[in-house]
């Protein structure tokens, strides 16, 4: 530290969670040098998203995505972490506080931001390993080692056991909840739209048991069940509490803070030690304590601004509504959503559709909300709910939206009634009128740059879809029609588009000359953009440009497929499908040879060698004396096919000879993704040609051709582009394609998004309205395809050097 | 890597390849006494040797891509810093990292007596 910074006050913070690091993100935007800051938290890691570990669990999203800080964001701010240190003792008399690792570090200002302990009851057994709770990556890590097939028993179905329940039961775990009220999620729900969820969760191979009650752990060395109150006793491999949160008061009650079931602190967020602040699940103000994330990001918004001494806002409490992250189940709960006799209640049930809407009325006024199946009008409830209308002139529409919503628009544009003070980010409390506003001032055109910019859909993101709203009612047409400009990677502000621009009409013939020439941030490029631009060079100049293997992908610089264990597959070309004895011999003896661990047929019609390691690759090539399949690249595949008129007695065309002609043509051809083709000999179309890049199906009277047609992630069924009369006539039109394709569509995108992204018509205007252009990108695409040579063929030939040897001591290579 | 002992001892510098053995952004394995090295050179033509098993699921770091001081796992591209050889965020992971020399067209590691 330098001398300057140690005259600012030192501000140390407890907690590296959700509320602390939020304070922190305030406090920096308002006054970024007041303090010297030190975070210090006893999870080994920087600070993430809480919310997002339901997703990761259920495997919606990876753990990187949750991170909201990383490392580097410590260092640029000039805080510094101590990840993994937990502080044991605070000294209010020194102004100090010390860590398990025995560090002491002085404070001028304190701010306590520990969260909540999972609670675990006092039952035998608890302590076994396999006994689990929900609320760190540690437990979901545990949770994600359980092997599909073990049960897990959750005690708890609240929010939080069922969104475990859930990520377990997606990861092939069964999964049973037990759970003591009469009803799932009775503080979020009443008996009629719990049964409507029951059914659901049951529909996703969920067990429930309830109401019941554990009494007793089994197992001896680790968990191997639990015993229920009326006997029953269920096997559980993994046994998970999710049945509440009690604050961490420990280090404060020992420092002689004020604690009930929190730390109390005022409405400036400060306990009773005016140094000592606290924000979080943590703290008891005004006798409620929270454990929902909007809250607490109130209170780190109240707590910075009295950091930075700005002392102007106060937090008075919050009203919070809560959601259930189950994909595929929504349910949307607010306020007092029983009522008492004082209360009216209108309500609307669908069992069929599994739709159930409620809302409770006292004094003219809406007193709880409870949405299931449909949280469509949520966020318009919770606002008049917040704002303490009068809804009675509303009553009639009060569970279907307001009239003039109905009228417009239908159900798409449920945000368009809503005042400009509504919350749609309910965790970081955005209004409608905040990004209406940044969309406009800032000219943002997607999700994730309001995302950005404003933070609204940034934490558990249900409210995606009403930002998404929100944008196509701003933009209008705009939001439709407008791409939003995507630079290629962080290297550089220029668009795919532009980069290629520039490579042909400055004739950039390497990697390294366009990373030159266009400026890029680092000069050897990433590893997104690097094969990008070197695929963009290559296509724009067949002949001139050099092909850089250092710009390549493992798999294509070593022409076979990396495994998880680093050994590698090989998969010959089989054109059309079709084999030949001598070819089954070969392949059968370089396994055995080689003792291939695995032979398989793949879903592209052809033989897969697994598990090869790299040394013995060349030698195999070799040995098999097959053209290398290109499995591993961004280049054409496979061109699968029935087997049409030569057997099959409905064939109407010869589809297994224009398949290998197809694909005798086209190989060897490199392209922005793979690419698969397909060739069927009448509509039962066997080889399933209208969800291939390229497919054509054999009718009486010729070829119909589709083209767009995906069956991976995204299924989708080709466009039918027209129909020929003869084999030629497909060939050229496929080569026209793929030539437009190869040079319009961006890296890394598959005929399918790239036509949704052009329209079916630009297609057609290049390939079909003028004969002139199709032929011209034929013969483009045969020059491009005549440069490249078979690459194991090279290989083995010496030709093309592939480093399958470890170097060593003495330097051999 | 397990193999590899601890070089808090003295060490000794053992050739390994030719600066022409390793191209730049390239990466090559070594196989030494007792494990597996990921050797690395970078666009400005700095060294690195680090094991070659990524802290994620053992990834071969050798077949990884190379960008200024990091490089990317092949299997599910952490990023791993070639100076210190620790994961960069969110993961905490690490792998050992070696020093390395050039003399005469030669890449040396310094290897453990
Ligand atoms: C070997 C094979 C599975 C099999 O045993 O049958 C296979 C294996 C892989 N597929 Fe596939 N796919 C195989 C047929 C398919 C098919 C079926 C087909 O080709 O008719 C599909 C759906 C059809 C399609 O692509 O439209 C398919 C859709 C995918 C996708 C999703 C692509 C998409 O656009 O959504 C990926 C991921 C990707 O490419 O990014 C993928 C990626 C992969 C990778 C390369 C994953 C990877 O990056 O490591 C797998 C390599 C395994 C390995 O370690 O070697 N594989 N993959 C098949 C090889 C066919 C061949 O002979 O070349
Ligand atoms: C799986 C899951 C899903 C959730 N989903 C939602 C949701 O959809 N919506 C919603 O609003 N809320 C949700 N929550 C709740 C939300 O995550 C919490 O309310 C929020 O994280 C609390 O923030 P905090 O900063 O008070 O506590 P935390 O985020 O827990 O941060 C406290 C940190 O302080 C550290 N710490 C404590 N004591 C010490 C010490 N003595 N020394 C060092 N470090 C210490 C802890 O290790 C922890 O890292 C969910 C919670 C979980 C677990
Ligand atoms: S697509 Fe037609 S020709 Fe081909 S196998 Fe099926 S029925 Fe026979
Ligand atoms: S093994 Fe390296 S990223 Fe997964």
């Amino acid at each position: 530290m330098t001398d300057r910074n140690d005259k600012k006050p030192r501000l140390v913070v407890v907690g590296n969670g959700m509320a602390g690091i939020r304070t922190i993100e305030e406090l920096l935007k308002m006054a970024p040098d007041h303090y010297t800051i030190t975070v210090c938290g006893d999870e080994p890691r920087p600070n993430y998203n809480r919310i997002l570990l339901s997703p990761v669990l259920a495997g919606e999203m990876a753990f990187e995505d949750t991170v909201l800080n990383n490392w580097h964001w410590y260092h640029e701010h000039g805080i510094t972490l101590h990840a993994g240190h937990r502080v044991t003792a605070i000294n209010r008399g020194r102004k100090t506080v010390t860590t398990s690792d025995g560090l002491a570090l002085p404070y001028d200002r304190l701010l306590l931001a520990q969260g909540s302990y999972p609670f675990v009851p006092d039952i035998p057994g608890r302590q076994l390993p396999g006994v689990v709770t929900y609320r760190t990556w540690e437990d979901v890590r545990v949770m994600q080692a359980l092997e599909p097939g073990r049960t897990a028993v959750i005690v708890g179905g609240g929010l939080l056991g069922l969104e475990a329940a859930y990520g377990l039961a997606q990861q092939g775990v069964q999964v049973t909840v037990i759970h003591r009220h009469p009803w799932l999620l009775d503080r979020q729900m009443d008996r009629t739209g719990a049964e409507l969820l029951h059914k659901s969760l049951i529909a996703r191979g969920l067990a429930l048991c309830l109401p019941a009650e554990v009494c007793a752990i089994l197992g001896d060395d680790r968990v191997r069940g639990v015993r229920l109150t009326d006997g029953r006793e269920l096997p559980a491999d993994l046994l998970v509490f999710a049945v509440g949160i009690r604050p961490r008061i420990d280090l404060a009650q020992a420092a002689g803070l004020q604690c009930e079931r929190g730390i109390i602190v005022d409405d400036t967020l400060q306990t009773f030690d005016p140094r000592i602040y606290a924000v979080g699940e943590c703290v008891q103000h005004r006798g409620s304590t929270y454990g929902l994330v909007a809250p607490l990001f109130e209170q780190a918004k109240v707590a910075a601004n009295h950091l930075a001494q700005y002392g102007r806002l106060r937090y008075t409490g919050s009203l919070t509504s809560t959601k259930l992250k189950v994909t595929g189940i929504s349910l949307f709960s607010a306020g007092d959503f029983v009522g008492d006799p004082a209360c009216e209640e209108i309500s609307l049930l669908d069992p069929t559709a599994g739709i159930y809407k409620k809302v409770v009325l006292r004094d003219r006024k809406l007193h709880g909300i409870l949405l299931y199946g449909d949280t469509a009008l949520g966020p318009w409830l919770f606002q008049l709910l917040r704002a303490g209308a009068d809804v009675s002139a509303l009553r009639d529409h009060l569970l279907f939206g307001e009239p003039a919503n109905d009228a417009r628009h239908g159900p798409a544009s449920a945000v368009d009634p809503l005042p400009d003070t509504a919350e749609i980010c309910g965790c970081n409390g955005i209004s409608k009128g905040t990004i209406v506003h940044a969309i406009r001032a800032q000219g943002l055109f997607t999700v994730d740059d309001v995302r950005r910019c404003t933070k609204a859909s940034a934490s558990c993101g249900s409210c995606t879809d009403l930002v998404a709203q929100l944008l196509a009612s701003t933009l209008g047409g705009l939001y439709e029609t407008t791409p939003p400009r995507r630079t290629l990677c962080a290297c550089t502000d220029l668009t795919h588009d532009e980069v290629r621009d520039a490579i042909v009409t400055r004739k950039l013939l390497s990697a390294r000359a366009v990373f030159a020439a266009l400026e890029w941030k680092a000069p050897g490029g990433c590893p997104t953009c690097r094969p990008a631009v070197n695929y963009y060079v290559r296509t724009a100049w067949p002949v001139e440009a050099t092909d850089d293997p250092q710009a390549r992908f493992v798999n294509e610089r070593v022409h076979a497929n990396i495994q998880k264990d680093g050994t590698y597959s090989v998969i010959p070309r089989m054109y059309g499908g079709v084999t030949t004895p001598g070819e089954l011999k070969r392949i059968a003896a370089v396994a055995e040879r080689y003792a291939v661990p695995l032979v398989k047929l793949t879903g592209g019609q052809r033989i897969d060698l697994l598990g090869v390691r790299k040394q013995d690759l060349p030698a195999i090539w070799a040995e098999i004396g097959m053209p290398s399949g290109h499995a591993y690249g961004k280049a054409l595949r496979t061109c699968k096919s029935c087997v049409g008129t030569d057997f099959c007695r409905f064939g109407t065309q010869d589809s297994t000879h224009l398949a290998i002609a197809l694909e005798k043509r086209l190989e060897r051809m490199w392209s922005p993704h793979k690419v698969k083709l397909a060739a069927s000999g009448c509509p039962r179309n066997c080889a399933e040609s209208t969800i291939k890049d390229f497919g054509v199906i054999g009718v009486d009277s010729g070829w119909e051709i589709y083209v767009g047609g995906n069956g991976g992630t995204k299924l989708r069924g080709g466009d039918l582009l027209t129909k020929v009369k003869t084999e030629d006539e497909v060939i050229e039109i496929a080569e026209a394609f793929m030539q437009l394709y190869r040079k319009e569509a961006y890296y890394l995108e598959r005929t399918a998004p790239w036509i949704e992204r052009v329209g079916l018509a630009h297609i057609k205007a290049a390939v079909l309205d003028h004969p002139a252009t199709r032929r011209r990108l034929a013969a483009e695409l045969r020059l491009a395809v005549s440069q490249e040579s078979d690459p194991w063929a090279a290989a083995v030939g010496g030709e093309l050097t592939i480093h399958t040897q470890a170097l060593g001591p003495g330097g051999a290579s | 890597m397990t193999g590899i002992p601890d070089t808090s001892t003295a060490i000794r510098w053992q050739d390994v390849a030719a600066l022409t053995d390793l191209p730049a952004l390239g990466g090559r394995l070594v196989v030494v006494p007792g494990g597996e090295i990921a050797l690395l050179r970078n666009e400005r033509d700095e060294i690195f040797a680090i094991d070659n098993r990524c802290p994620h699921k053992g990834g071969p770091l050798a077949e990884g891509a190379v960008s200024g001081h990091s490089v990317y796992c092949p299997l599910h591209n952490w990023r791993i810093d070639l100076t210190c050889g620790q994961a960069c965020a969110p993961d905490v992971g690490q792998v050992r990292t070696w020093p390395v020399r050039v003399t005469d067209g030669r890449i040396l590691i310094g290897l453990p007596l």
